[in-house]
C-alpha cells in the first residue's frame, strides 16, 4: 500500500484541526480493533480465567485450550478440523476453475464481440446480484437428480457457476486495458484464437488471475448460505458452517467460539495481509467500472 | 494477407461477423452462458412458477393457485414485520456506511501520516466472513444483567464511567415509535434490536465505501480545486461545489453494492440474533429459509424469494442496463 504520488506539497498546518483529523481517526481506529482485541485475548485465556464479568480483562496466562477444543473437538463440542479440510477441498478446485471460466469469458468479451456480446455480459452480470433464495429449491432439486446433492463437487459446482459474473467481469474490465492493437496483429500473423490467448493475452494476465483468484477463494471461503443447504451432512460442511453450530449451540463455551471464530478468519485475514493491493482492487472491480 | 490488411483498416464494418475463430469464440463462452442460463434464469423461473402453486410438505402433485401464496405471506404479521425490517436495516446500515465511508476517506486523503496503516485497519473486516463477524459482535452485544452485572459493551461502559450508554442491545424487544396502523398487522418504528446488527455490518462494510470514495478522491485533479481555491473558495466551499459533485457516481455504485447486500442479509442475522427477540431482527431471507427448509412450505418460501428478487432487481436493472449505455458511449 502507497503512499506515494502526492502532487503539489501543500503548507503544513500544526493546528487544532489536525488533532481532530487525527482524533476521530483514532476514534475509528478503536471502534475497528475493539472486536480484535476481544478476539484474541478471549481465545487465548484458559478455561478457568474466562468468565463474562472479566470478559475485557487480558489473560494472565497464555493457554492455547480454546484453540484446542474448537479444532479438536471434545466434551459435546464438534471439532472444525474436518470442515476446515472440507473448505480447503471446495475452495481449491472452485477457484481454480472458475478463474479459466472468468479468463475465457472476459478475452472473448473483449476481444471477440460479436452481436449481443454486450446484452450477453450484461444478462451474466444480472446472476451476480440475485438472491440466491430465488434458486435455492431448484438447485437442491437438480442436484439431487445428477447425484451431487450433499457432496462436495456439488457446492464446487455451485460455487464455479455463481462465481461466473464476478470472474467474467474481472477479467473483461481487465482485458479491456490490453491494447486491440495487439490482437489485431495477432490477426494479421495469422494467428487464432487459442493462439493469441495463449501467447498474448495469458503472459499479460498474472494480475488478473490474482484479482480473480482471491476474490474467489475469500468470497468462497467465507460463503455460507449454500454450505448451509447443500452440506445436509455434518460431516461435509464448510468452516462457515462449523462456525455457525458452534456458536449456536448452547453449551459451547465462549471462549471456544471466539477461538474458531479466529481460526475461520485467519486464511481470508493472510491473504489480506500478503496481497492486500490485489484484494481491494477485486473489491473495487465489482463496484467500478474500467 | 491482403485481406487481413483491409480487415484491420475498417475492422468494425469489413469483418465478417462468423468465421472459424468467431466460431471458436461462441463455443468458448457458450458452456457460461448455458449455465447461467440454466441455474440463474432457469431457476428463478422454476422457483416463479412453484411460488404459484399450493407445493408444502411432502406432496406428490401440486396444483396452480395464481398469485395466491403472494396475498398469504403479505398478509401474514411476521412477513410485514419482516419488509419493515428490512427497511430499517436498509436505510441505516446505507446511511452510516456512506456517511462514515466518506468521513474516513476525506480524513485518509487530507495527507495524515501511517495512512496505510489506518487504511488497512479500516477495510480488514471486508475480509471476513459474515458469520465471523456476527460471532464477535454477538458477544460485544450481550447485554449481560445490565445495569448491575453487564457483559460485552455494557460492561466496557460501565468500567470506562460510561454506565448510562448501557441499553439491552439485541434483547430490546421495543420498536420505537411503534405506530399501530389499520390493516397492518406490525408495529410502525425501528426495532431497537436491530441497532446492533445494523452496528455489526457497517463495521463490515464501511471500509469498503471508504475505499470506493478514495480511488474517487484521488481521481479528483488537483488543479480543479487548485483552480478554485485562487478564485477564493473556502476549503468547504471546494467540497461541496468540486468534491462532492465528482464522487456522485461513486456514491451510486456504492448504493447498488451495499443495497443488494442489505436486502439479501441473512448470515449476519443468523448468527448475531437468529431472528430474535420475537421477529424483531428477522428479515426476509431468514424468513425464506425457516418457512421453506424448516416448515417445508415450499410455495410460501419461494414467494417470499420472489419478492426479494424483485426488489433487488428494481435496485440493480437500471444500474446495469445505464452502466451498459454509458459504456457503449465510451
Amino acid at each position: 500500500m502507497s503512499g506515494v504520488a502526492m502532487p503539489a506539497p501543500k503548507r503544513r498546518h500544526i493546528h487544532w484541526s489536525r488533532v481532530i483529523v487525527y482524533g476521530v481517526m483514532i476514534i475509528f481506529l478503536l471502534f475497528f480493533l475493539l472486536p480484535v482485541y476481544l478476539l484474541l485475548i478471549t481465545s487465548f485465556k484458559s478455561f478457568d480465567q474466562v468468565s463474562l464479568s472479566r470478559m475485557w480483562e487480558l489473560p494472565t496466562s497464555f493457554s492455547l485450550e480454546s484453540f484446542n477444543r474448537a479444532w479438536n473437538g471434545g466434551e459435546g463440542v464438534i471439532g472444525m478440523r474436518g470442515s476446515f479440510w472440507n473448505s480447503v477441498q471446495l475452495v481449491v478446485p472452485a477457484t481454480v476453475i472458475s478463474c479459466i471460466l472468468g479468463s475465457l469469458n472476459g478475452y472473448v468479451l473483449s476481444k471477440w464481440r460479436f452481436p449481443g456480446s454486450e446484452t450477453l455480459f450484461t444478462l451474466i452480470l444480472f446472476g451476480m446480484f440475485i438472491p440466491y433464495q430465488s434458486v435455492l429449491v431448484p438447485l437442491v432439486e437438480v442436484l439431487r437428480e445428477i447425484r451431487l446433492y450433499a457432496t462436495i463437487p456439488g457446492l464446487i459446482l455451485v460455487h464455479v457457476v455463481y462465481g461466473i459474473p464476478i470472474t467474467t467481469l474481472i477479467f473483461r474490465n481487465y482485458y479491456a486495458t490490453v491494447p486491440n492493437e495487439l490482437v489485431e496483429a495477432g490477426k494479421i500473423d495469422g494467428a487464432d484464437f487459442f493462439h493469441i490467448y495463449r501467447h498474448v493475452m495469458l503472459p499479460l494476465s498474472a494480475p488478473g488471475f490474482v484479482v480473480a483468484a482471491i476474490w474467489q477463494f475469500t468470497s468462497i471461503w467465507n460463503e455460507f448460505l449454500f454450505g448451509l443447504i447443500i452440506t445436509n451432512d455434518p460431516q461435509l460442511r464448510p468452516v462457515t458452517v462449523a462456525l455457525q453450530n458452534l456458536s449456536g449451540s448452547q453449551f459451547t463455551q465462549w471462549n471456544v467460539q471466539m477461538a474458531g471464530a479466529l481460526m475461520v478468519a485467519l486464511p481470508p485475514l493472510l491473504v489480506y495481509i500478503f496481497l492486500g493491493k490485489y484484494f481491494l482492487r477485486g473489491l473495487l472491480a465489482g463496484s467500478l467500472k474500467g | 494477407m491482403r485481406q487481413a490488411k483491409t480487415l484491420s483498416a475498417h475492422p468494425a464494418r469489413q469483418v465478417r461477423w462468423m468465421n472459424r475463430d468467431r466460431a471458436i469464440a461462441l463455443l468458448m463462452i457458450a458452456p457460461s452462458a448455458l449455465a447461467i442460463a440454466v441455474f440463474v434464469y432457469g431457476f428463478i423461473g422454476w422457483t416463479a412458477y412453484i411460488s404459484m402453486t399450493d407445493w408444502r410438505g411432502l406432496m406428490i402433485t401440486t396444483s396452480f393457485v395464481g398469485f395466491e401464496n403472494y396475498l398469504t405471506i403479505f398478509n401474514t404479521g411476521r412477513f410485514q414485520t419482516n419488509i419493515r425490517n428490512l427497511i430499517v436495516f436498509t436505510v441505516f446500515f446505507l446511511a452510516a456506511c456512506l456517511i462514515i465511508g466518506l468521513l474516513l476517506a476525506v480524513l485518509i486523503d487530507s495527507r495524515v501520516r501511517f495512512e496505510g496503516f489506518f487504511r488497512s485497519v479500516y477495510i480488514f473486516p471486508m475480509a471476513l466472513s459474515f458469520i465471523v463477524t456476527g460471532v464477535v459482535w454477538q458477544w460485544l452485544f450481550a447485554p449481560g444483567n445490565w445495569p448491575n452485572d453487564p457483559t460485552g459493551i455494557n460492561l466496557l461502559f460501565k468500567q470506562s464511567g460510561l454506565g448510562f450508554l448501557q441499553a439491552a442491545w439485541t434483547t430490546d424487544t421495543s420498536v420505537v415509535p411503534g405506530w399501530r396502523i389499520e390493516g397492518l398487522r406490525t408495529r410502525i418504528g425501528v426495532p431497537m434490536a436491530m441497532i446492533p446488527v445494523v452496528v455489526a455490518a457497517v463495521w463490515q462494510m464501511s471500509g469498503f465505501v471508504m475505499a470506493m470514495y478514495l480511488a474517487g478522491l484521488r481521481g479528483i485533479p488537483e488543479e480543479i480545486k487548485e483552480a478554485a481555491r485562487v478564485d477564493g473558495a473556502t476549503e468547504w466551499q471546494v467540497f461541496r461545489t468540486i468534491t462532492l459533485p465528482m464522487l456522485q457516481p461513486i456514491t451510486l455504485s456504492a448504493v447498488i453494492i451495499l443495497g443488494h447486500i442489505s436486502l439479501k442479509i441473512f448470515d449476519l442475522i443468523v448468527t448475531m440474533t437468529g431472528g430474535a427477540p420475537g421477529n424483531n431482527t428477522e428479515v426476509p431471507g431468514l424468513y425464506m429459509y425457516e418457512i421453506t427448509f424448516k416448515a417445508n412450505k415450499f410455495a410460501e418460501g419461494a414467494a417470499v424469494a420472489m419478492v426479494m428478487l424483485v426488489v433487488v432487481a428494481l435496485l440493480v436493472v437500471p444500474y446495469l442496463i445505464y452502466n451498459r449505455r454509458t459504456e457503449v458511449e465510451r
